[in-house]
């Protein structure tokens, strides 16, 4: 097989191809579909849903699931900048976004000390404190939008990357919160590759009893795990009030499936022991550009629903399609009589 | 053998186990001892408590009482401070990461064991290659480890425990899916690294390798020591009686033969490309017959593509003189065929439901009536099940998981007996099983052929092939090469049969 052949025929491959057909047919309907703004575009409205994702890839990848991100998000977006405006001096933006990752650190610990310490169930655990970060947010840190946030994040939302104008003569930017995005990935890229707590994360994964009998801690790591998915969804919360130039509390919550969706796209399996930096921020870009085109197109948003659905079973049932497939193939190269 | 070990002072010494699950007592007040370059055998019948002695040892499971000193030092329960002190077990369950390549699963514990911070690849799949190459054995060490068949998960697993430096190495039942010449190098590498001190704790219920390569036996029964001492003092019979408490035979079982009886399924000309070709044969009622083949022979292929697992690619295969064709293994269950399949632990069991469960699950249709399952009547044939197959276990409620490896393996022979099956075909029926239950098995299996059932066995236990089939018939790439009386044929004609490898 031809390397471009091989990469196609995984089911990251497929699920892209789908995707860009998807986009020919729409860009032939919507000439104004192609163009470079577009991709701008995508990139910028993928952004939240692209540092989510990474969280949530690195908690699959472990055999767990994490539900809560969001609310974790929603938490630290709101309790930095009502920490901010209290204190009311001036800090650097990398400040805001270190106080957010902290909170979500300190949130992500919880769902680490029960999940990790205690020996809870992933989905319970986090389906609870989804619930309980929301109501303690709204019902203790406040329920109004804060719209007048301080004007380094104003400053830091008006830097732009690249700025080019699209075919109806808008302005299209590239804001400079994607670089957030940029080094989460290259980070964690970084520690699932290159370090042992990443690879500890894969074995967890793959097999609880098995990393426990050759001596990994596993609870230690299952800690950490959720302390650092934590810190990331509070990097996402705060990326989204750069973008959003407010904070509202209720902003976040209910994207938690479309994240889990795009990471699932993105060959994370729900059983553990897969996923990978790359592949996940496909997912995301599948997603997005679904969702961006038939928003473009005009489609009712419940067809959005209806198509990552699709994809999402034929992301999953493709490998096995495609493991059938390559065993076949095996065994019709060897000689006739074995 | 070797003596050497038995004066200088023991490097590991475990003092007055005990261990009780619930108010089933497993260990009790159990002590061993293990010399540098000693290879000490720890034998016991199937849930005698061998592995459950190991996980203590290796800090997984914590004892009630009594101690572990590893020189001279009192161990804490914790894997991690076993492995730090030069301890690495071959696990009955292997205990690999599916997911993870090959090369990695065997580098991994190195890098626990360093506390490395990075994941150094480099010297880790260098360290990975090395231990296969040492051990002969060819498996691309990037394929992940779920790609890989049952030995040569297996090979992985003691290429791990190999690659880690360790002082003590503990393997419990390391060879269950080995060929002979698998074993012969893995006792070759043991006796290389006796030379150099290190001792070893080696369970196995294939007692040819107990003599080849131990010095010292302990014998287990029901969770106590029942003898101990140089592996000189016994001799096969002598230490299958202290295991399971009486004298069992290792002859070919007597049994009257059947008159013969048109074939319940005869299979021409079936080939499947690159798996096996042109195989005739005919399964009887009241015969039991043996495809004995090296792994990758297609043996196991064939008994599936029997079982309508696989769909062949020429030849037909007719039931009762009519031809089929097996859609899946539906149809093949529903014209009266059973299949025991050879990896138990992913084609078999649901470890975390209940023996009657697992017993019952696939033949509910036996105890219903007007569409009601009798939950009395599934559980009353489940103590029938393992009563009959002798399954070591307080009730039919706990879970699978719960029982001895070898326990395990009963347990998924009875469900497929529960069939009443017209053709039963069992690969590797024995796997795992101590020396006496294979001989009940075997028992079984003549039994339940002479009262008109059809069997065959797929199996690479060239003893086992002799005591119990009719007929034995040797698969050798692809093709079955001969076919032996199995009542005239002697062991050696029918291995250097097996290992014929050129003939085309
Ligand atoms: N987690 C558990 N809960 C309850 N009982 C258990 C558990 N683990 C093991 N046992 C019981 O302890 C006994 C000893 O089991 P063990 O696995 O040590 O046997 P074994 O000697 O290794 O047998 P085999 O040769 O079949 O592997 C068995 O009767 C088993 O049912
Ligand atoms: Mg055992």
């Amino acid at each position: 097989m031809s390397p471009l052949a091989r990469i196609v025929a995984t089911p990251q491959g497929i699920v892209f191809l789908v995707a860009v057909l998807f986009a020919l047919v729409l860009g032939f309907l919507n000439p104004a579909f192609f163009t470079p703004s577009t991709l701008l575009d995508l990139a910028r409205n993928g952004l939240v849903t692209g540092i989510f994702a990474l969280s949530v890839m690195l908690v699959l990848a472990s055999g767990g699931i994490d539900v809560s991100h969001t609310a974790i998000g929603a938490f630290a977006m709101y309790a930095t900048m009502k920490i901010v405006l209290g204190i009311d001096m001036d800090l650097p933006i990398i400040a805001y976004f270190a106080v957010a990752a902290i909170i979500g650190a300190g949130l992500g610990l919880i769902n680490g000390v029960l999940i990790g310490g205690l020996g809870l169930n992933t989905l319970i655990v986090t389906l609870g404190t989804l619930s309980f970060f929301r109501g303690a947010l709204l019902t203790f840190l406040g329920t109004t939008y804060i719209t007048s946030v301080p004007r380094e994040v104003i400053d830091f939302s008006r830097t732009i990357l690249i700025r080019i104008e699209n075919g109806v003569g808008q302005m299209v930017s590239l804001p400079a919160s994607f670089l957030v995005l940029v080094a989460i990935t290259i980070a964690l890229s970084i520690v699932m590759n290159f370090t042992m707590f990443g690879r500890k994360v894969y074995a967890i994964g793959g097999s609880e009893e098995a990393a426990q009998r050759i001596g990994i801690r596993i609870k230690r790591v299952k800690v950490l795990i959720y302390v650092i998915a934590g810190a990331i969804a509070g990097l996402a919360g705060m990326t989204h009030v750069t973008l959003s130039r407010m904070a509202n509390p209720f902003d976040l919550v209910g994207m938690e499936l479309n994240v889990i969706a795009a990471v699932v796209l993105g060959g994370a399996r729900i059983t553990g022991g897969h996923g990978t930096v790359l592949g996940t921020l496909l997912g995301v870009f599948v997603i997005t550009m679904i969702n961006t085109t038939l928003l473009m197109a005009g489609v009712p948003s419940y067809w959005q629903k209806f198509v990552i659905g699709c994809l999402i079973i034929l992301g999953t049932g493709l490998p096995i399609v495609f493991d059938r497939l390559a065993k076949y193939r095996r065994r019709m190269a060897r000689p006739l009589n074995a | 053998m070797n003596d050497e070990a038995s004066g200088s002072t023991p490097i590991l010494q475990m003092q007055d186990i005990r261990k009780a699950y619930g108010s089933v007592r497993v260990l009790e007040d159990v002590s061993l001892e293990l010399g540098a370059g000693e290879v000490r055998c720890l034998a016991g019948e199937n849930g005698s408590g061998k592995s459950t002695l190991i996980k203590v040892l290796s800090g997984v499971v914590r004892a009630d009482a009594g101690q572990v000193r590893l020189h001279g030092r009192r161990l804490s329960s914790d894997p991690m401070a076993a492995i730090a002190a030069g301890l690495s077990v071959i696990y009955q369950d292997f205990s690999l990461f599916p997911n993870l390549s090959v090369w990695e699963n065997i580098g991994f514990l190195r890098s626990v064991t360093c506390e490395d911070v990075f994941h150094r690849r480099g010297a880790r799949r260098r360290l990975a290659v090395d231990t296969l190459r040492r051990m002969q054995v060819d498996i691309d060490p990037d394929t992940p480890v779920e790609m890989l068949p049952v030995a040569s998960k297996q090979l992985v697993a003691i290429a791990r425990a190999l690659a880690n430096q360790a002082r003590i190495i503990v393997m419990d039942e390391p060879t269950t899916a080995l060929t002979r010449s698998e074993v012969a190098h893995l006792l070759d590498i043991v006796e290389t690294l006796k030379k150099d001190g290190v001792s070893f704790l080696f369970v196995s219920h294939k007692i040819e390798e107990v003599f080849a390569v131990c010095d010292t036996v302990t014998v287990l029964r029901d969770g106590s020591v029942v003898m101990e001492g140089p592996i000189g003092a016994f001799d096969a019979g002598r230490l299958v009686e202290a295991m399971t408490g009486r004298s069992v035979d290792s002859q070919r079982l007597p049994r009257e033969q059947s008159p013969p009886q048109p074939p319940f399924l005869e299979v021409s000309g079936l080939g499947r490309r690159g798996e096996f070709v042109d195989v005739n044969l005919a399964l009887r009622p009241g015969e039991i017959v043996s495809v004995v083949g090296l792994l990758g022979s297609g043996r196991t292929e064939l008994a599936q593509t029997l079982f309508g697992y696989m769909k062949p690619d020429a030849g037909r295969i007719e039931i009762d003189g009519k031809p089929v064709a097996f859609g899946d293994q539906t149809s093949a269950i529903a014209h009266g065929i059973a299949y025991v399949p050879e990896d138990r632990l992913t084609e078999g069991l649901f470890l975390s439901q209940s023996i009657a469960d697992n017993i019952t699950v696939s033949s509910l249709g036996k105890s219903t009536s007007f569409g009601i399952l009798g939950a009395a009547a599934l559980l009353q044939r489940a103590r029938a099940a393992v009563q009959n197959l002798r399954i070591k276990t307080p009730d039919v409620t706990p879970a699978v998981a719960t029982l001895s490896g070898g326990n395990q393996q009963r347990v998924v022979l009875a469900r497929w007996m529960e069939h009443d099956p017209k053709l039963l075909i069992l690969n590797g029926p024995t796997v795992g099983v101590d020396v006496g239950s294979k001989r009940d098995i075997h028992e079984l299996l003549v039994s339940l052929s002479r009262s008109g059932t059809s069997v065959m066995v797929v199996t690479d236990d060239i003893p086992e092939a002799i005591a119990l089939s009719d007929r034995i018939l040797v698969m050798v790439r692809g093709r079955i090469t001969a076919s032996f009386d199995a009542a005239a044929v002697d062991e050696d004609t029918l291995y250097n049969e097996v290992i014929r490898e050129d003939r085309t």
